[in-house]
């Protein structure tokens, strides 16, 4: 059974936002990496911004690829370089392990999202 | 699960065991059981078992059955009983029909052929195609049988321990016994297809379903179509329809010494023509730099940006900590040492050709 942190708002990508001031966290849901299997490769070209729902990069597990899809528009601020070299850290706790910080331009975006207990009822189907 | 999906003996077993399912060759099929990278590593340093009865059995036999095997199979029919020959079913124009092993039985004009499950009905109507005029009987009996991969430097202990017959210990690679279980035939042989040592048990679909049973409390790790991919591919293994398919021919895949030019055989002359004019294309093996996953149909460039080329398989071998494909490129940059790249997504990582052969196989003796 997948976990789902409260706190976090969730997409219906998998991914999931912490939402710090105008800063949007964001990483993949336990569900996303249990279906993922061991991700072996966290591909995040070099972008200045994202847009809600594209593309800003890729997850490699040994099964496959799969696209991660922004949940928010803004400019990237930081990416978590500890992923480079350890992307195991997204298997062992997804939730600890942020993959790109987004300063937000537009935060109502964020109502578009699930909340702990949604994500929870929205894997479950 | 989809509609209309094959399932094998062991279906049941898979889904009481938490296995991921997916459609593979027109079968419901274990992925994986825990971690493909656990059951990798399982069948490197112990030993773990795969359901491959999906896998097609076709008995060939009749008054010319070595001559008509001999016609349709690029290698030599293997000639005493008990041993096994590598090699493929080709099309006139040398595109690849199947690759298969084949089986020389105990009685005289007695062949098995064991082909890929998603091309069992096109290999038996390529074989009943080209039986004109020879006295044979092909008969499909995949339906009949189970087969269960047991795969690893620990697999000759187990395999002792639950037959409870000391010749599987003496059994070379690519040979086989006749033996039974459940009161029916069994096939024990000496092969398979992650690089490592191991057995290939072919038994009815009620003993598949007890001897997994059993090799399972003898402590053998369950392992999904997941690990058993990425292990065939370190070893240089070819997977019909990515390395070899109607238009890559076995010259081209880099598997010429599986096709004996010295006899006839269907395909033969287009063969020897890509030998000696050259092939356009060859399957090639790539070492990426850094972490980059490349996979199939991702393309294939020169350091100048030309495409010269598609990935056919490609993995971060959990064996070997690299990032490696198998490409098909053209014969003009398929050299070991060229340099190359690979586009994925949106950027393009430097790439060597290397030998296809990633890891070093423990096969027995």
């Amino acid at each position: 059974m997948s976990k789902v942190q409260e706190g976090l708002l969730y997409s219906e990508s998998h991914e999931w936002v912490r939402v710090e001031g105008p800063n949007a966290f964001i990483g993949i849901s336990d569900f996303a990496q249990e279906e993922m299997g061991d991700i072996t490769w966290v591909d995040i070209p070099d972008l200045d911004n994202v847009m809600k729902g594209e593309e800003f990069g890729a997850l490699e597990s040994v099964k496959a690829s799969s696209d991660l899809y922004s949940p928010v528009t803004g400019t990237v601020s930081e990416r978590n370089t500890d992923l480079e070299d350890a992307p195991e850290l997204l298997n062992e706790d997804p939730y600890a392990n942020w993959i790109i910080r987004v300063h937000m331009s537009d935060p109502s975006e964020l109502e578009d999202l699930m909340d702990a207990a949604a994500y929870e009822a929205f894997i479950a189907k | 699960m989809e509609e209309n999906l094959l399932i094998t003996p062991l279906h049941a077993s898979h889904v009481a065991l938490g296995a991921k399912m997916s459609p593979f060759a027109g079968f419901d099929m274990p992925i994986q059981y825990s971690s493909i990278l656990n059951e990798h590593e399982a069948v490197r340093t112990a030993a773990g078992m795969f359901d491959v009865s999906h896998m097609g059995e076709i008995f060939v036999s009749g008054p010319d059955a070595e001559r008509y095997v001999n016609h349709v199979f690029t290698n030599f029919a293997p000639t005493e009983p008990g041993k096994i020959v590598y090699g493929m079913l080709l099309k006139e124009d040398g595109g690849t029909v199947d690759d298969l092993l084949v089986y020389r039985e105990a009685e005289p004009q007695h062949y098995l052929l064991v082909v890929n499950a998603a091309n069992i009905a096109k290999d038996f109507a390529h074989l009943k195609a080209h039986a004109g005029g020879f006295d044979v009987k092909i008969d499909n009996q995949s339906e009949h049988w189970g087969q269960i991969a047991l795969q690893g430097p620990g697999a000759e202990k187990i395999a002792v321990e639950v037959l409870g017959e000391t010749k599987a210990a003496s059994l070379g690679f690519y040979e086989f016994y006749d033996s039974s279980r459940g009161g029916k035939r069994m096939i024990v042989s000496r092969t398979g297809y992650t690089g490592e040592d191991g057995f290939e048990l072919y038994a009815s679909p009620e003993a598949t379903v007890e001897l997994w049973n059993t090799l399972l409390k003898a402590g053998v790790v369950p392992c999904g179509l997941g690990c058993r991919d990425t292990l065939r591919f370190e070893a240089g293994l070819p997977l019909y329809g990515d390395e070899l398919s109607d238009h890559i021919s076995p010259v081209e895949a880099g598997l010429g010494m599986f096709c004996k030019l010295d006899k006839e055989f269907v395909g033969r002359d287009a063969l020897a023509a890509q030998k000696a004019e050259g092939v356009k294309q060859k399957v090639v093996g790539l070492e990426i730099e850094g972490k980059a996953v490349a996979r199939a149909g991702y393309p294939v460039l020169t350091p100048e940006g030309a495409e010269v080329g598609v990935v056919t398989t490609g993995y971060h071998s959990p064996s070997l900590g690299k990032s490696l494909c198998f490409a098909l490129v053209d014969a003009a940059h398929a050299a070991l040492g060229t340099p190359l790249a690979v586009r994925v997504r949106t950027r393009s990582f430097p790439c060597v050709v290397v030998k296809k052969r990633f890891y070093q196989p423990n096969y027995k003796k």
